[in-house]
């Protein structure tokens, strides 16, 4: 199993470890609950790095992001980033990542963690389509920290010397954080104001000591896997492996916004223009339990008796004390306000379509 | 890690106490501990009849749906009604107000079956 270089910070905080993909990663501190509010109301303090980094540079570099990616990269200045699916030639979700534009033919992608290696023998794979491309791994290198909540701007200003309060969302700055050279992205996986630091992996357990005490009087707490998967559900951002995967479309999934069907040729692109013309058969909807019950990945839904979709992600919303879900529903189906059932332990419990994101 | 003297332990982590004829069952602080927090319970109805070592019951945190288990053979006089609002009962206080269902007895000798604390310790430390 491999560990991030803030594993021994992990144990020191308490920890509960466990094992995500070939990670063992932290899940939580003191409590789902307890980190999730601080994220919403203070600040939270999450360890990121085991996520994959791909450098991508050369003449070539922004022709393979363009043939890679769904949306287009191509109108990106150096400090923008951009989120997108990156999908196979039939459409399928290969994995849904970030583009940094690092320099002029140079861009960072951001991949999840579970899909380095498919996601690097794809890209391998694209890159012999160009001449003056190279590609390299260099999630071995850098550490990622984010500081997410209302508060992480304060928090993270008092570590650095270069202003970012003017930072806009989906943008970064290469600066350095007490000194240390790192990438700081106003990115996040919390639907709230918050920063992504990157930096070099030895670095890393100083400026998350320096942030843990920065943020200590403004209720910053250590936050971890179970916090970040509620987070991002009350968002309603896709969970790469819950809510898409290789048997999904972009169309589908509600990320329609992220397909850029105007630019030249890209992986996916025929088969996603069948679908947009010919209609998607089913669309990822958040839903709301009426009744007792939390819906988990994999539930049937139903209406009238009838099986009309499943549940890809389901939890207890701390922020609305309720429970929530993500699901692939029939065309047919999927209006908001519509009442369905989720087969709960062979029990049919009610629930209604709601608009995304839940808060 | 809180382990009662008085009470009787199963390898599922439940606990039972006895008060003459009738049974308090709960899960262990190293249950809820592991679970995390408790969003979620789903308790039999009362007069049920339930075999020893048969689920009765779903205990949901965050993360994680857990299935519970009776710790013997009885039949359900009370279940904690409380916890239907306040399922963080069990997180705060396993032992007592997160206490889950109330049993009459089918067959006590099947206590004898079960772990005393200083069994359930060296078990939990043995896991």
């Amino acid at each position: 199993m491999k560990k991030t270089s803030l594993y021994d910070e992990h144990l020191n905080l308490g920890a509960k470890i466990i094992n995500f993909g070939k990670w063992q990663m932290p899940v939580q501190y003191s409590g789902i609950i307890e980190e999730h509010k601080a994220v919403r109301n203070a600040a939270g303090l999450f360890d990121a790095s085991h996520m994959g980094e791909v450098l991508i540079s050369g003449q070539d570099a922004l022709n393979l992001v363009q043939r890679l990616i769904t949306n287009d990269a191509s109108q990106m200045k150096v400090g923008k980033v951009i989120y997108s699916p990156m999908c196979y030639e039939d459409g399928g979700i290969v994995d849904d990542l970030l583009v940094y534009k690092l320099e002029d033919g140079q861009y960072m992608m951001v991949i999840n963690a579970s899909n380095t290696t498919k996601d690097l023998r794809w890209i391998n794979k694209n890159a012999e389509l160009f001449e003056n491309v190279d590609v390299v791994d260099k999630s071995g290198y850098y550490a990622l920290i984010a500081l997410q909540g209302p508060l992480s701007l304060q928090i993270i200003s008092s570590i650095m010397d270069k202003d970012i309060s003017d930072l806009k969302y989906y943008s970064f700055v290469n600066t350095k954080v007490n000194g240390i050279d790192a990438i700081v992205s106003r990115t996040g996986y919390t639907g709230e104001l918050g920063f992504e630091i990157y930096l070099q992996k030895g670095k890393a357990a100083s400026i998350w000591r320096m942030l843990l005490e920065a943020g200590n009087e403004k209720g910053l707490k250590p936050a971890g896997l179970g916090a970040r998967d509620t987070l991002r559900l009350e968002k309603a951002m896709c969970l790469y492996g819950n809510d898409i995967d290789e048997t999904t479309n972009p169309l589908e999934a509600d990320l329609a916004w992220t397909v850029e069907f105007s630019k030249e040729d890209f992986n996916g692109k025929k088969e996603l223009k069948k679908v947009k013309e010919a209609g998607i058969d089913r669309k990822l909807v958040g839903f709301v339990m009426s009744e007792r019950g939390i819906p988990r990945h994999g539930y049937e839904i139903k209406v009238e008796g009838e099986v009309v979709g499943e549940v890809t992600s389901g939890s207890y919303s701390p922020s609305l004390d309720s429970n929530i879900g993500l699901a692939y529903i029939d065309k047919g189906y999927t209006s908001i306000g519509r009442e369905i059932d989720i087969s709960i332990r062979k029990r049919d419990v009610n629930a209604k379509i709601v608009e995304k994101p839940f808060i | 890690m809180s382990t009662p003297n008085d009470l009787y332990y199963t390898e599922n982590h439940e606990w039972i106490s006895l008060d003459g004829e009738e049974g308090v069952v709960g899960i262990t602080e190293h249950a809820q501990e592991e679970l995390g927090d408790i969003v979620y319970v789903e308790l039999p109805t009362i007069d049920e009849g339930l075999d020893q070592f048969e689920e009765f019951g779903v205990i949901e945190s965050v993360k994680a749906v857990s299935d519970v288990f009776t710790p013997v053979s009885c039949v359900v006089t009370e279940i904690n009604e409380s916890l239907m609002d306040q399922p963080e009962l069990i997180n705060e206080d396993p032992y007592g107000d997160g206490w889950l269902i109330k049993v009459e007895l089918k067959d006590k000798s099947e206590l004898d079956e079960l772990m005393d604390s200083t069994e359930y310790k060296s078990f939990l430390e043995g896991e």
